[in-house]
Formats: C-alpha cells, sequence, structure tokens
C-alpha cells in the first residue's frame, strides 16, 4: 500500500504497460512451458524458456546501465564487470551446490581445484554454500567495487570520456586476472557442470520457468526501484549532474555524494543481472568482462533509448533477439550488423526506438532535456 | 640447376653449436669449389681409418697441418663419428644430415655429396688416446680460421668447456690474435683453462679466478662453479667474492636487459598512441576505431609486399619502407572519411562519438576478416631487421631497436608538423580554443578532418612497424586500443611529450615488474596503477593549461 502511494503520480502509462506485460510473461511463459504437451503449437521448449529469461537478465542490465547513463551522466564501459562479479559469486554458490557429485567425487572441493591439486578450499570460497550467503556477495562484491572506483572517482571529479576509460579499464583488468588459474575462479574454463539449485536439478522444467518468473518479477521491481530514485528529488538531483555538474555544484549540492549512491546502486542491480543470468546459461566465464560486452550493453541502451528506463530493457531485448537470429543464420554479417547499429542510432536514433515511439504515438514519461 | 648446386654444396655440420658456426664459413668456402691442390690427399686421408693408432696420430697432425679449408671439417666429422670409409675403393667420407637424408662427401674430390647404403661404409671409430691429438688440432685449427666468427665461438667452447691439454694451443692463438673480441675471449679462455686445472700453483689460479671475475659473465660464472678449490682454502675463498661479484654484475645486466625490453614496449606503445593524442587532444573525439587504423596500416604492409614480390622482386627487401606512406595514405583517407561521414555529426557529443566508432571498428575488423580470413597473414621480415647483436651483456635485436628509432623519428616528424607548418598553427589554436580559432578565420571544420586524417595516418605507420612483432590478425587493433588509451590518460591530454613520457614509463615500469609478478599481474597492476593515477591527476601528468582546460 505504501508502495502504491509512493508510485501514484510518478507512473505513467508507459510505465504501467511495461509492468503488465512483465507480470504476464512471468505467468504465461512458464504456463505454455509446463502445461500443454511436447506437441502443441503452443509449446514453449525449455530452451527457449532459457533463451527468454536470458534476455531479461540482459534488460536488467540495461535497466542498471540506463539509470546511470541516462539519468547521471556516466557512461559506464565496465557494467559487465559488475555483471560479472554476481555471476561468479552465484556460480560459486552452484559450484558448492554440486557436493560431491563432480567428475573426481571429492566432498568439497570444486572439480577444477582438484585438477589443479589444490589441497583445500581457499578461505574466499568459505560461506557459499548457503544460499543467503552467496545473495548477499552477489550484492556486496559488486556494490563494494562500484564503490570504491566510484568515491575516487567522483571526489577528483574525473567525468566524461576519462570515466569512461576507466570503467574498461576496470573489466579489462579482472577478465585479465579472471583468466588465471590460481586466481581460484576455474582460470578461462569459468565456472561450470552445475547441477542444482534449492535441491532442484537446473535442467528440469519447473527450475528453468522458476529461474524465468524470478527474472521477470525482479526485473519488474528493479525497475519499480528506479523509477521511485528518478521520479524523487534525488532524481532531479541526479538530472541536474547529468546536464550541469558545475551549477549545481554551485548550488551548494554534493554532486559526487548523489553519483556515489546511485553508481552503487545501479552496480548492485547488474550483479543482481549476472546472478540470474548464471543458472540460465550453466556457465560463467571470464569472457563476461570483455570489454567488448560491456560496450555492447551500452549499445542496447542506446538502442532502446536512454533516459527513460524502459529503453535499456526494449534494447536489450531487441538486440539480443537480433543477436539470436543474426549468429543462427548469417553469423558472419552479424557485426557488420551490430557495428552498423551502433553507427545508425548515434546518428540517426539520438532517443532510441522508445524515443522514437513516444514522439510519434504521443507523450509520457517525463522530458527529456 | 639448382637442385644440382645444392647438392654439391658441402654438407652441413649439425652436431656442436661450433661446428654449426663452422660450417657457415666451410661452407661458404666450399661452394666456391677448393682448388686442386687445396684438397686433402687420398693416401693421408685413409692413414685416419688405419688400425695402427701411431698412423692415425701422425695422420691427424698432418691433416692439421696440411692447409687445406676442409681439414677442420674431416676432423671435426671424425671426432663425431660421422667419418666413414666406403668399402668399395676405402675412399673417407664424410657424412652429414642434409634435410632428412645423409649425405657423404669426399674431402679428396673436394665437393661431392651423394647418398649411399649403410651397408656401402663403415664407421671410422677413434680411440681415447686420438681423441686427443683430435682436440688439440681442432682447437689449433679452429683457433687459426680465417674467419674471426670461428675464432670466437671455438674460444667460447674452450671457456665452457676448459682442458688442461689446450692450454699451449691457447696460448699460442692469444700471441697472435689482434681483433679485440676474439682476444677476450681468449684469455678468458686462457684463465678459466687455468682455473680449473688442479695443477696449476695456487697463485696462477687465483690470478685466473680475478680475470673471470673481472668478465662478469654467465660463462666465467658457470666456470668459476665448476672449478674444484679445497674447503677453507684460500682460492675457494677467492671464488666465492667472485661468483658473488658476477652476481652483482649480471643483476645489473638484467636490469639493463629488462629496461630495454621496456623502451622497447614503451615505443610500441608510443607509435600506437600518437594519433590518439592528437585526434584526442585536438578534438576530444575518443576514437575507439584507432586500433583497427593501425590493423589496416599492418595489412596494407601484407599487401605491399605481396604486391612488389610479384611485380619487383629485387625491390623485395625494401617493401616495409614501400609500404609506409601507403599505409599512412590508405589509413589517412580512411579516417578523413570516417570524419566526414560519422564523427562531423557528432561533434559536442563526445560519449556518443565513442559508441559510434566503435561501431565503425566492429565493420571494420569484420570487413578485413572477410577479404583476407581470421588466420594471421605472415609479413616477412626485411634481412636488415632480422638478427641481433650484443651490447654488453644485452641482447638486442634489430627490429625492436628500428621501432624505437622509428617512433621517436615519427614523434619528431609530428612535433615539427605541429610547430613548423601553417596546419600545425591551425591545429594548435583549434586545440586552444576552437571559437577564437574560427573567429580569426581558421575553418575549423577543415583542421578537424586534416586532423583526424593525420591521426589515422599515424596509426597506419605505426601499423606497417608493428607487422614486425605483432601477429597480423583482424584482432590486431583490439590487442593495442586500452594500452593506447592509458598512454594518453597517463600523460595527459593534446600533449605529445606527455604521450612520450606515457609511452615511455608504462613500458619500463611493466617490463621491471614482470620477471617477479608474471605478464598478466603485471598488466593488471599497471591498470589499477593508473585507475589510482587518474584519481589524483584527473588531467594526467601534463595536463593542458589556460581556458581550454576545462
Amino acid at each position: 500500500m505504501i508502495t502504491a502511494r509512493l508510485l501514484s503520480g510518478r507512473m505513467t502509462a508507459w510505465d504501467g504497460v511495461f509492468l503488465l506485460l512483465l507480470l504476464v510473461l512471468a505467468m504465461v511463459v512458464p504456463l505454455l512451458n509446463l502445461v500443454p504437451g511436447q506437441d502443441s503449437s503452443f509449446h514453449i521448449s525449455a530452451y527457449m524458456v532459457s533463451v527468454l529469461g536470458k534476455y531479461l537478465c540482459y534488460a536488467l542490465l540495461a535497466l542498471a546501465i540506463d539509470l546511470v547513463w541516462g539519468y547521471c551522466g556516466i557512461l559506464s564501459l565496465g557494467h559487465g564487470a559488475f555483471f560479472g562479479l554476481g555471476g561468479y559469486a552465484m556460480g560459486m554458490h552452484l559450484m558448492r551446490n554440486i557436493d560431491g557429485r563432480g567428475v573426481y567425487g571429492h566432498p568439497v572441493l570444486p572439480d577444477f581445484m582438484v585438477f589443479l591439486n589444490w589441497e583445500e578450499l581457499p578461505w574466499y570460497w568459505y560461506g557459499f554454500d548457503q544460499f543467503g550467503f552467496a545473495l548477499l556477495m552477489v550484492l556486496l562484491v559488486p556494490g563494494a567495487l562500484a564503490f570504491v572506483l566510484g568515491y575516487f572517482a567522483f571526489r577528483s571529479r574525473v567525468t566524461g570520456v576519462y570515466l569512461s576509460i576507466v570503467t574498461q579499464a576496470m573489466t579489462f583488468a579482472l577478465m585479465l586476472a579472471f583468466f588465471q588459474n590460481d586466481l581460484g575462479f576455474g582460470g578461462s574454463d569459468g565456472l561450470t557442470d552445475f547441477r542444482d539449485l534449492f535441491g532442484i536439478s537446473l535442467t528440469s522444467d519447473g527450475m528453468r520457468s522458476g529461474l524465468f518468473a524470478a527474472s521477470a518479477i525482479i526485473l519488474g521491481l528493479a525497475y519499480l526501484g528506479c523509477r521511485l530514485i528518478v521520479s524523487s528529488k534525488l532524481g532531479r538531483v541526479l538530472v541536474g549532474v547529468r546536464d550541469a555538474e558545475s551549477r549545481l555544484r554551485f548550488l551548494g549540492y554534493r554532486a559526487e555524494r548523489f553519483k556515489l549512491a546511485v553508481w552503487t546502486f545501479s552496480a548492485m542491480l547488474a550483479g543482481l543481472a549476472g546472478a540470474l543470468y548464471v543458472p540460465q546459461v550453466g556457465i560463467i566465464n571470464p569472457g563476461e568482462f570483455a570489454p567488448a560486452k560491456s560496450i555492447e550493453a551500452v549499445i542496447w541502451v542506446a538502442v532502446g533509448g536512454r533516459g527513460y528506463l524502459v529503453g535499456g530493457p526494449i534494447g536489450a531485448v531487441v538486440v539480443n533477439a537480433f543477436k539470436t537470429f543474426f549468429t543462427g543464420n548469417f553469423a558472419d554479417y552479424w557485426l557488420f550488423f551490430l557495428g552498423g547499429l551502433f553507427v545508425f542510432v548515434t546518428l540517426f536514433l539520438p532517443q532510441g526506438i522508445f524515443g522514437w515511439l513516444r514522439e510519434r504515438f504521443g507523450s509520457g514519461g517525463e522530458t527529456r532535456s | 640447376m639448382a637442385a644440382v648446386s645444392d647438392r654439391r654444396r658441402l654438407p652441413r655440420i649439425l652436431s656442436t653449436s661450433l661446428a654449426l658456426i663452422l660450417t657457415l664459413a666451410l661452407g661458404t668456402a666450399a661452394a666456391a669449389a677448393v682448388p686442386e691442390d687445396e684438397r686433402l690427399e687420398p693416401a693421408l686421408l685413409q692413414q685416419l681409418g688405419e688400425r695402427n693408432l701411431r698412423v692415425v696420430e701422425q695422420a691427424v697432425t698432418d691433416v692439421a697441418a696440411s692447409g687445406s679449408p676442409l681439414a677442420l671439417e674431416v676432423l671435426v666429422a671424425l671426432r663425431d663419428g660421422r667419418l666413414y670409409r666406403r668399402d668399395a675403393d676405402g675412399a673417407i667420407l664424410v657424412a652429414s644430415r642434409v634435410g632428412g637424408d645423409v649425405l657423404f662427401s669426399d674431402p679428396a674430390l673436394g665437393t661431392l655429396g651423394e647418398s649411399l647404403a649403410v651397408s656401402e661404409v663403415t664407421l671410422i671409430r677413434v680411440s681415447n688416446r686420438i681423441r686427443r691429438a683430435l682436440s688439440a688440432a681442432i682447437a689449433s685449427l679452429s683457433l687459426e680460421h680465417e674467419d674471426p666468427g670461428v675464432r670466437l665461438a671455438s674460444a667460447r667452447q674452450f671457456i665452457d668447456s676448459p682442458d688442461a691439454f689446450l692450454l699451449e694451443t691457447i696460448e699460442r692463438a692469444l700471441a697472435v690474435e689482434e681483433v679485440t673480441r676474439v682476444r677476450n675471449a681468449l684469455e678468458l679462455a686462457r684463465a678459466a683453462t687455468i682455473a680449473t686445472d688442479p695443477g696449476q700453483v695456487e697463485e696462477a689460479r687465483i690470478e685466473a679466478v680475478g680475470v673471470l671475475a673481472e668478465a662478469g659473465t654467465s660463462r666465467a660464472r658457470r666456470v668459476l662453479m665448476s672449478m674444484f678449490a679445497e674447503e677453507g682454502s684460500d682460492l675457494e675463498l677467492r671464488r666465492d667474492d667472485a661468483v658473488a661479484a658476477i652476481d652483482r654484475t649480471l643483476a645489473r645486466w638484467q636490469r639493463a636487459q629488462n629496461i630495454w625490453h621496456g623502451l622497447s614496449l614503451g615505443s610500441v606503445l608510443l607509435l600506437a598512441a600518437m594519433g590518439l593524442a592528437i585526434t584526442f587532444g585536438v578534438m576530444g573525439v575518443i576514437n575507439m576505431a584507432h586500433g583497427e587504423m593501425i590493423m589496416i596500416g599492418a595489412y596494407t604492409t601484407f599487401v605491399v609486399q605481396g604486391v612488389v614480390r610479384s611485380l619487383a622482386p629485387a625491390l623485395s627487401e625494401l617493401s616495409l619502407l614501400i609500404a609506409l606512406p601507403i599505409a599512412f595514405l590508405v589509413a589517412g583517407a580512411i579516417g578523413v572519411l570516417i570524419e566526414r561521414t560519422v564523427i562531423r555529426r557528432l561533434y559536442s557529443r563526445p560519449l556518443e562519438t565513442l559508441l559510434a566508432t566503435w561501431g565503425i571498428s566492429l565493420i571494420l575488423q569484420q570487413t578485413v576478416r572477410t577479404i583476407f580470413g581470421a588466420s594471421n597473414q605472415r609479413v616477412e621480415s626485411p634481412s636488415w631487421l632480422s638478427g641481433s647483436f650484443e651490447f654488453g651483456q644485452m641482447m638486442i635485436t634489430y627490429n625492436r631497436l628500428a621501432i624505437l628509432a622509428f617512433a621517436l623519428v615519427v614523434l619528431a616528424a609530428v612535433i615539427l608538423l605541429l610547430t613548423r607548418t601553417s596546419l600545425g598553427l591551425h591545429i594548435r589554436a583549434v586545440t586552444q580554443n576552437r571559437k577564437m580559432a574560427e573567429s580569426m578565420g581558421i575553418r575549423s571544420d577543415r583542421v578537424d578532418m586534416l586532423t583526424f586524417g593525420l591521426g589515422s595516418g599515424i596509426a597506419g605507420i605505426a601499423g606497417v612497424a608493428l607487422s614486425q612483432i605483432a601477429n597480423v590478425s583482424p584482432n590486431l587493433g583490439q590487442s593495442y586500443i586500452i594500452d593506447s588509451f592509458m598512454v594518453i590518460v597517463f600523460g595527459g591530454v593534446g600533449n605529445l611529450f606527455g604521450t612520450l613520457v606515457g609511452a615511455m614509463t608504462l613500458g619500463v615500469t611493466t617490463q621491471l615488474v614482470e620477471p617477479t609478478l608474471g605478464s598478466v599481474a603485471a598488466k593488471v597492476l599497471i591498470l589499477v596503477f593508473i585507475i589510482i593515477f587518474i584519481q589524483f591527476r584527473p588531467r594526467g601528468l601534463f595536463p593542458q593549461r589556460g581556458r581550454a582546460a576545462e
């Protein structure tokens, strides 16, 4: 009830449509997977459920990027790092869940550690057998990294392209580090061969549907949270930071504090997205830290339209649907298409798909400066 | 024709490293066909296969004294068990492996090489007594060889495996040697022989240890470690001091070598980052496709090399030089095209430019992959860039040295361009204050276009240089782009001096940290260092001052 009151007057028709759509998806997709028989034309295969679930995770990542880029002017080229860290935290929990059923059958150590002749579990793997602890780490690890980086960067007023390059260096450094076998995260193979979550097999229909529904619901909740932030006074200050940071400072606002808060929150959302992604895809490896991945996520937001919240998820789903189509049919042309999309959107569609839609079909949402 | 002359060349010896170097000299000597009076007498050669040891010993001495350029090879073959007698006529043959075949050549006839079945020949064995005489003969022959390279190699071999028996030979050679490098090696060989010989008096051995310590090489260190010294003796004390002294010298040279590697890496970074520094400095534009300009430069080199090889093979040694201006023009033209069609429309939106140029980089990569394939292309190094030389105890390769020199030349050229030409003046004016420059009549859009073309062109010639040391693949640019950014951010924007200092600092630091931490950890450390550094100097080491700074 409180939430409802808080949100009244802050929501737009577009928000309603988006949230309703998520709710419908969260119920219909699992139903169509579980109820109709394999041959029914309404049946959605388990593979398809996982693919759609993956899109929703990307949508959550895009939402996180839009929050900082669209409303705060921070172009992060390193959100893949937060996504990957969240994914690794969840992956570690899933590894611990294998519980002696690995190839080597070691009661505690994951297979890759046995393979590397490790004697005992490194200290930073402790606690990950508890789901609650793993969930905490999913939020805390990306959040802490973002907080430390942001604290120093915003304090010394590192902005614009400099900040972008720093975030890119961060994810690049993480990628190099995670490729190392002796770091204890499985090296270039990453973490994989997961078995189950809460004792239920990850490959079962029920688990896949459940994960999909969880992704949709969490995306919806995160969306509500972001909407709350951007429509509050805090949101107004953020837009002020985006458009005229110096002026805001002269007015007495501590711009860096607002930026730091929303930056850290965004990193946590990205970590959550990564944590939902890993059980549905079944693997996490250092490739998630590649700078190209982070930039690709930024283009989702640009395609969907930044500064609306709903644009990021739209872009993520659209671009990834194209990607699935291209890599299945014309793999060689995917990079041409993606590259062309980057150029086309920045040149001719600066407001993205959603901005263009809104211009054509009446307004809603807030105005962008 | 070619095949025949190949077979006629004196076969190679591959048994020892000394032999390898000997061959290079002998091979060329033999290729110029041995004159009749310098060939070895068949009768003398056949004595090498006699049973009577005294006859064989005498024959070894006689062969050594014969003055034939083939004598050394015959004796080395005898020592290494590669000398055979043909059962049919008793001719003595030298066997050697050429490619997969074993070829036999007759030193009495000069240079002919033929293949024979194992059943047609008998191996000539050497007894230990002969071996002695043999190594003395080989030693004096190789130490008196006309090629200083052969003399040096053999002197070094005597440092590595000193033999008291050869001291006299070494001293004789030392008395007449005139080339300094060989003299030095001979002196060390003499010291090594004395130091390792328990038969020598202690004073002489201590003096020899001093000579070895003075040399300070790892070769001398090995000699000292292998020599026998009585426990608690004065000699042992001196020996341990000498080893410690050499260790210090070696560590110093190792550090110097690391710094050289660092400067070399720094010059690569400098080349890669220079173009970026210009465009970023002048236009505030992050060009994510910069790495692809380098890649295009490297592929231009590859194409130019292919064209030159098929049209004018005589010039193929120079194809790298021919590729330089072409790569500049190709990459520059693509840069101008990108500026005209995309970047021009995105000024005042630097973050969007970053995304658009990233898109362009994907398209360029995929284009090159479609045309040339995803695998690495081979760019040949001209002979004047291959090889290396020793400086003290550092190994310096010519191609790395050339890239360092080239990077500095390009830097100087760009600085001259910026300070001595009217285009440079315009570029600097626009960098400092775009609006003011425009109101003074400078066509800033034309300056933008030319600057972008210039930056891309420099990336193109960087690609020519990098094709010598990096894999020429569609991903070439990707591996340099982040490093280039780090250099710019570290050195400061719009300041070529900052770029130089930034590149060299990062290069040397990486190489100094690498031996202790490993290459990946070094790289991570550098990235973390830069992330921290930028917190304290957000505008780099040498920030721009004045109004343009904000």
